[in-house]
């Protein structure tokens, strides 16, 4: 029961995200007197460095701690709920629903239209995926919900090839193809303040579900005699799906579809909380905004001709992260 | 004779999984302070009744009474202080540190960091004598190791009524008879406890009274040696006995 360890590792992973949000605002393509920056866009003044740091950099971290630290809660929470090791934020179809909708926005033109367009259409895809999942799952419980979120998962994936299969210009295909591979290049404050409702609200609803969680370890039944309701409308399994799928949804609707976090974040950290799913939840939103950050800094820094998609990155540090845990499985036999 | 007051009871309770029907007008009550023994054969509505009884599952018809209170009417929270629910089969554990684990069934009473949580999980612990390996995880345990855990995280509730289906169904004869002796110690001291068990001769030794069932009727329920007769035991069970000690043991097939 004691909570020593946790204090250390929560210390220890503030410092680090710290660290590197701090990296990602100092460190950029163009050197600036970072304090004068700083100053000027506190000030409110129109400088280059103030611009820079206030709408390039400033929102671009944001964006990772926010997007990445939610991928990594929803991983947790998602796990514990289904005690399914390999649960992922991708298998409730939010985030091919929010996939879609943004596909549909490119594909009907609507994208160049007004800036918002492209994240408001994320986002009706991502809740009319919630409503679909809710509806499809209803009260049947971790089954149903695994089924409804595969189907769900495929019907948009194949509704997203079809646009792509059936979309006029080959440039909306690139822009298509591009904006699918994840990316928090070139968005702003405005993108900030648009996923930032459903981020928040969704990370508290799934914070919240620390206790439920805990008592799901030992099973549904038991669960129910600790003095939790999972089905219903206010249940446990509801708040859980909703939360998630905001978080998510805002998420992909803004930066598009970032894999592996949410799978990887939980694992590494499961071992350092006890195996405790409600002590997990924490580290794991740190866990995830360090891992996006840091793929994202990477982005930024490793010289390619046309920057890296921070989506492919985190699945390219996110698989060796996920072999050396199989490898360490493997060394302890279990 | 027990004169304490019914803490526990089911009314007419009737249950049907779609068109099979598990628990047939089933009435029956538990008082503070002792050992009631649920027996039957399988499929006979035992561990139907556990749940019903626990408030996890909602009777087709009847009622089921906590200390005079309809339990349908309550918060899952007010039942949870009362009632700790020991189901037959375990969940596949995370490799968990078995005190956090046994921590689990302090969850209904907030944080698990006052005084007594703390008391209650070493005392849960110390009473199915898995002090000595609550640092091991509870996956690097033998079955009934784990049993006797889970046990543990029920009890660290320290509710009033105690509901196990089939708590020593994994134990060995040491164990079994050291679960079963706790249960009685626990009854001596005012809590209600049901127990489903399949051994007859540590039923009729360690239970106040049981309840036999049969197709999800309670055929008999009194005294284990007015319940468990020859006649009754070759009925329900379709074997003869023999007896040592007056303790049932199953002997052949009728």
């Amino acid at each position: 029961m004691t909570r020593h360890p946790d204090r250390i590792l929560l210390i220890t992973l503030t410092t680090v995200l710290l660290l590197l949000f701090g990296l990602a605002l100092v460190r950029g393509e163009t050197m600036l007197p970072f304090l004068p920056a700083l100053e000027d866009m506190l000030a409110g003044r129109d400088t280059v460095g103030a611009v820079i740091l206030g709408q390039l950099r400033l929102p671009r971290a944001l964006l990772a701690v926010m997007i990445g630290g939610s991928l990594g809660l929803s991983g947790a929470v998602l796990q514990g709920y289904l005690r399914n090791p390999l649960a992922d934020p991708g298998l409730l179809g939010v985030s091919s629903g929010a996939a879609l909708g943004a596909v549909l926005v490119f594909y009907t033109g609507l994208a160049g239209a007004f800036s918002f367009a492209l994240p408001l259409g994320g986002l009706a895809g991502a809740l009319l995926a919630v409503g679909l999942l809710l509806g499809l799952a209803g009260q049947g419980g971790v089954v149903s919900l695994l089924l409804a979120g595969t189907a769900l998962t495929s019907f948009f994936a194949a509704m997203t090839a079809l646009t792509l299969n059936l979309v006029p210009s080959p440039y909306a295909s690139f822009e298509i193809m591009h904006w699918l591979m994840g990316s928090l290049a070139d968005r702003t404050m405005l993108q900030v303040w648009l996923c930032l409702p459903g981020i928040l609200l969704g990370s508290l609803l799934m914070a919240m579900s620390g206790p439920v969680l805990d008592a799901l370890t030992l099973g549904d039944e038991v669960a129910e005699s600790l003095g939790f309701t999972l089905k219903g409308v206010w249940g446990a399994q509801n708040r859980i799906v909703l939360g998630s799928a905001l978080a998510i949804g805002s998420g992909v609707a803004v930066a598009g579809a970032i894999g592996f976090i949410g799978l990887v974040v939980p694992h590494l950290l499961r071992p350092l909380t006890g195996h405790r799913p409600g002590r997990l939840l924490l580290p794991s939103f740190l866990g995830g905004a360090i891992l996006l950050l840091v793929a994202d800094i990477c982005a930024r820094f490793i010289p390619t001709h046309t920057e890296l998609h921070v989506g492919v990155l985190t699945a390219l540090t996110g698989a060796p992260l996920f072999f050396w845990r199989v490898s360490v499985l493997r060394r302890n036999g279990s | 004779m027990n004169t304490c007051p019914e803490i526990l009871r089911v009314d007419h309770a009737t249950l049907s999984y779609g068109k099979t029907v598990v628990l047939r007008d089933v009435s029956l009550s538990v008082r503070a302070g002792e050992v009631l023994g649920l027996i039957g054969p399988n499929g006979a509505g035992k561990s139907s009744l556990l749940r019903v009884l626990a408030g996890l599952q909602t009777p087709d018809e009847g009622s089921v009474q906590m200390e005079g209170v309809n339990l349908a009417d309550k918060a899952a929270l007010w039942r949870a202080h009362r009632i700790a629910f020991l189901p037959q089969e375990a969940e596949t554990l995370p490799p968990m540190a078995v005190r956090e684990l046994v921590s689990l069934g302090r969850i209904p009473f907030g944080k698990g960091q006052s005084d007594e949580d703390r008391l209650a999980v070493e005392e849960a612990l110390q009473q199915t004598r898995t002090l000595e390996f609550a640092h091991r995880a509870v996956t690097a345990l033998s079955g009934g190791e784990r049993a006797r855990v889970l046990l543990s995280r029920a009890l660290a509730v320290r509710a009033p009524v105690l509901l196990a289906d089939e708590p020593i169904a994994a134990l060995d004869p040491a164990h079994a008879l050291s679960v079963m002796n706790l249960f009685r110690d626990l009854s001596r001291k005012g809590a209600a406890i049901v127990v489903v068990l399949h051994d007859l001769a540590l039923a009729s030794r360690f239970c106040d009274r049981v309840a036999l069932l049969k197709d999800g009727v309670p055929v008999s329920v009194g005294l284990p040696a007015d319940v468990l007769t020859d006649d009754m035991v070759s009925h329900v069970y379709g074997v003869t006995v023999q007896r040592v000690c007056n303790a049932v043991i199953p002997w052949n097939l009728v």
